[in-house]
């Protein structure tokens, strides 16, 4: 009886973590940059539900992919062009992404309510196979995003911290004034970590509805834009550390799932606060740690050379 | 008369500012629509005749404007030290919870004992709930806004497992939903409309966050902590406690909203008692700059933007939150329109 649940919660913190970790790398990028994307939430729910809609029409859940990728970076440039192009409060600005992705992925998804789709397909390596504790869960079956998850957070580790372009996008958010001293373009650089961030969310949400649930539902992200927000503090604006993060907020919803669908005496309605709950606490305890860790321009804007 | 005159002229010249980006943000929104096969004119005006076109559509703006200028408050209260409270949906849920819990759990006491005592629930309600991410602030341990906006989602299920739970009414209505009210909790409504006794509840806070501000020493404290938090520490204001209080006064407000819904609509509690008025109240305050004079205008035109939404789901077949898209079409334009200069 222990054995299944541990290895449930273990298969389902991978499976929702997923969509967490790919949401975070991209607010990672984009707070790199100098800039607070609050309306991650929105870009998840774009993602979702372009990426829904798109399978469901065309059959294509590859299709449906590609779009959500496409749908996020969009997005998010809209959002750059407000806060870069025209120094618009990242706060208000992030807010107002936030209802422009309730109301559009509200638009997009409601003539699919109920369609069936073919979700991305899933496959174990044939040499887990032999396994007894692996073949009889769903431990090891994974869909390509999944597998995916831990290269690209190592590929973003890289480009932040191993490339030009990553030193430039750092000196932005640290000092937008000094990497533009250096040569650097800020307003470029910033549009180029959002447009990366934005893809990165368009996937985190097609996760959701293309692998995770099959279906979309208004509001179906809950908050999860959120809880990445909260989980790029408790990363330090670190991809790898994210991963570490991802998992264990996948985990929290994991044993919530795995306790209700065990009978559990809790009611559901309590167990369902435990991610949001966690978060707080989280960023409760490294509340006093964090700050030496943000870029120091984050949030602010950049005002050109004049 | 060119006192009033003076005050008047820029009041003016506001609402034609916000009615001409309004009128950009419709017929952006009206593009969306044709572009998904919806007719926007038909929308607009179905729009216009359920609202400002008869009596009643207009009583039910009232109703609509009775929760939005309370969360509205609620936001520019704390916005006022410089605090961003995206948490009023969470708080409306609270005040509308311990609200009910005063009137299920004292059915028996009369009028002007138990409404009084629900309605100080209600405040209570939203200002506990907004006084846990205060104290997270003050404490420099979490920011304010993140924490609202998580609490957003645990509020209604808090209300969710009681519905379900001990409240559940006995009656073995399919609906899950509290047991009715006393008639005695129930806030009064007025000539055969919904409009209810909350609505002088809402004008009231607004009113009372006027005095708090322009008239009261705590207004100048209040402001002189949102200019600059560190030169009102050296002058001796306590900041922190200040933090705490402010969010959970404006906590309150929310928390009366929700009270409102609860006592003088729907005479239960239920689930989805708001659709979004908490984030709606933000934009609102947010446009108005916090001005009371501006939010009770923008709270009008909200009402009928949210209006809006209902009847895109009537008679277009478009979910209630499409309206959302309008609505960040107007914050785009707003937050767009010239790009601001250093040091504002």
């Amino acid at each position: 009886m222990t054995t299944p649940l541990i290895s449930g919660v273990l298969a389902g913190a991978i499976l929702s973590g997923t969509s967490l970790l790919y949401a975070t790398l991209g607010e990672t990028i984009v707070e790199r940059a100098g800039i607070v994307n609050l309306g991650l939430e929105g870009i998840l729910l774009i993602g979702a539900s372009t990426g829904f809609a798109t399978a469901a029409a065309t059959g294509s859940a590859w299709l449906g992919l590609l779009v959500a990728a496409l749908a996020g970076g969009l997005a998010n440039l809209l959002f750059g062009w407000l806060v870069v192009s025209r120094r618009a409060n990242q706060l208000a600005s992030g807010l107002a992404m936030m209802f422009f992705g309730f109301g559009l992925s509200a638009l997009v998804g409601t003539p699919y309510v109920g369609a069936v789709i073919k979700g991305l397909p899933k496959w174990r390596p044939a040499w887990l196979a032999p396994l007894p504790w692996v073949r009889n869960s769903t431990l090891f079956n994974y869909d390509l995003l999944t597998w995916m998850a831990l290269p690209v957070a190592v590929l973003v580790w890289w480009a932040l911290f191993r490339t030009r372009w990553g030193l430039g996008v750092r000196a932005v958010g640290e000092s937008p004034a000094a990497a533009f001293a250096a040569g650097r373009s800020p307003g470029l650089l910033q549009y180029q970590a959002l447009g990366a961030g934005g893809v990165l969310g368009g996937l985190a949400g097609a996760h959701l509805s293309l692998s995770l649930t099959l279906t979309w539902a208004e509001y179906m992200t809950a908050g999860r834009g959120f809880i990445a927000i909260a989980l790029v503090i408790f990363s330090k604006w670190h991809p790898l550390r994210a991963v570490a993060g991802a998992l264990l907020f996948g985990g929290a919803e994991a044993l919530q799932l795995q306790l209700q669908a065990r009978g559990s005496d809790f009611s559901p309605f309590l167990l369902e606060m435990f991610p949001y709950l966690l978060t707080i606490l989280v960023l409760l305890a490294w509340g006093g740690a964090r700050r030496l860790a943000a870029p120091a321009g984050l949030g602010r804007t950049f005002y050109g050379s004049e | 008369m060119a006192e009033t005159g003076r005050l008047a002229a820029p009041a003016v010249r506001a609402a034609l500012r916000y009615g001409a980006i309004t009128a950009v943000a419709l017929a952006a929104f009206a593009a969306v629509l044709l572009l998904a096969g919806k007719d926007p004119l038909r929308a607009y005006a179905d729009t216009f005749s359920y609202t400002l076109a008869n009596a009643y559509g207009f009583s039910e703006l009232l109703v609509r404007m009775t929760p939005l200028l309370l969360t509205a408050v609620a936001v520019a209260l704390p916005s006022r030290l410089g605090l961003i409270n995206v948490g009023g949906e969470g708080q409306l849920y609270m005040g509308a919870w311990l609200a009910s819990a005063g009137a299920l759990l004292f059915p028996g006491l009369p009028r002007w004992q138990l409404l009084p005592l629900v309605a100080l629930l209600g405040f209570a309600g939203g200002a506990l709930w907004a006084a846990i991410p205060g104290v997270l602030r003050a404490a420099r341990l979490v920011n304010e806004t993140i924490a609202t906006l998580l609490l957003n989602y645990v509020a209604p299920l808090i209300v969710s497992y009681f519905i379900f739970g001990p409240w559940r009414d006995a009656q073995g209505s399919a609906y899950p939903q509290s047991s009715a009210f006393a008639e005695a909790a129930r806030l009064p409504s007025f000539f055969d409309t919904r409009v209810h006794g909350g609505l002088f509840i809402a004008l009231g806070a607004l009113v009372a966050y006027w005095l708090i501000m322009e008239k009261t020493r705590w207004g100048v404290d209040m402001r002189a902590i949102g200019g600059n938090p560190e030169a009102a520490r050296r002058l001796g204001l306590p900041v922190a406690a200040w933090i705490v209080i402010a969010l959970a006064i404006g906590g309150g407000f929310a928390g009366l909203a929700g009270m409102g819904e609860a006592m003088g609509i729907h005479g239960r509690l239920r689930q989805g008692l708001s659709p979004g008025y908490g984030f709606t109240g933000f934009l609102i305050a947010w446009l108005a700059g916090g001005r009371p004079l501006g939010i009770l205008f923008m709270a009008f035109l909200f009402a009928i933007i949210t209006s809006a939404g209902d009847t895109l789901q009537i008679t277009q077949g478009l979910p209630y939150s499409a309206i959302n898209l309008l609505l960040a079409m107007i914050l785009f334009i707003v937050l767009a329109r010239r790009p601001r200069k250093a040091g504002k």
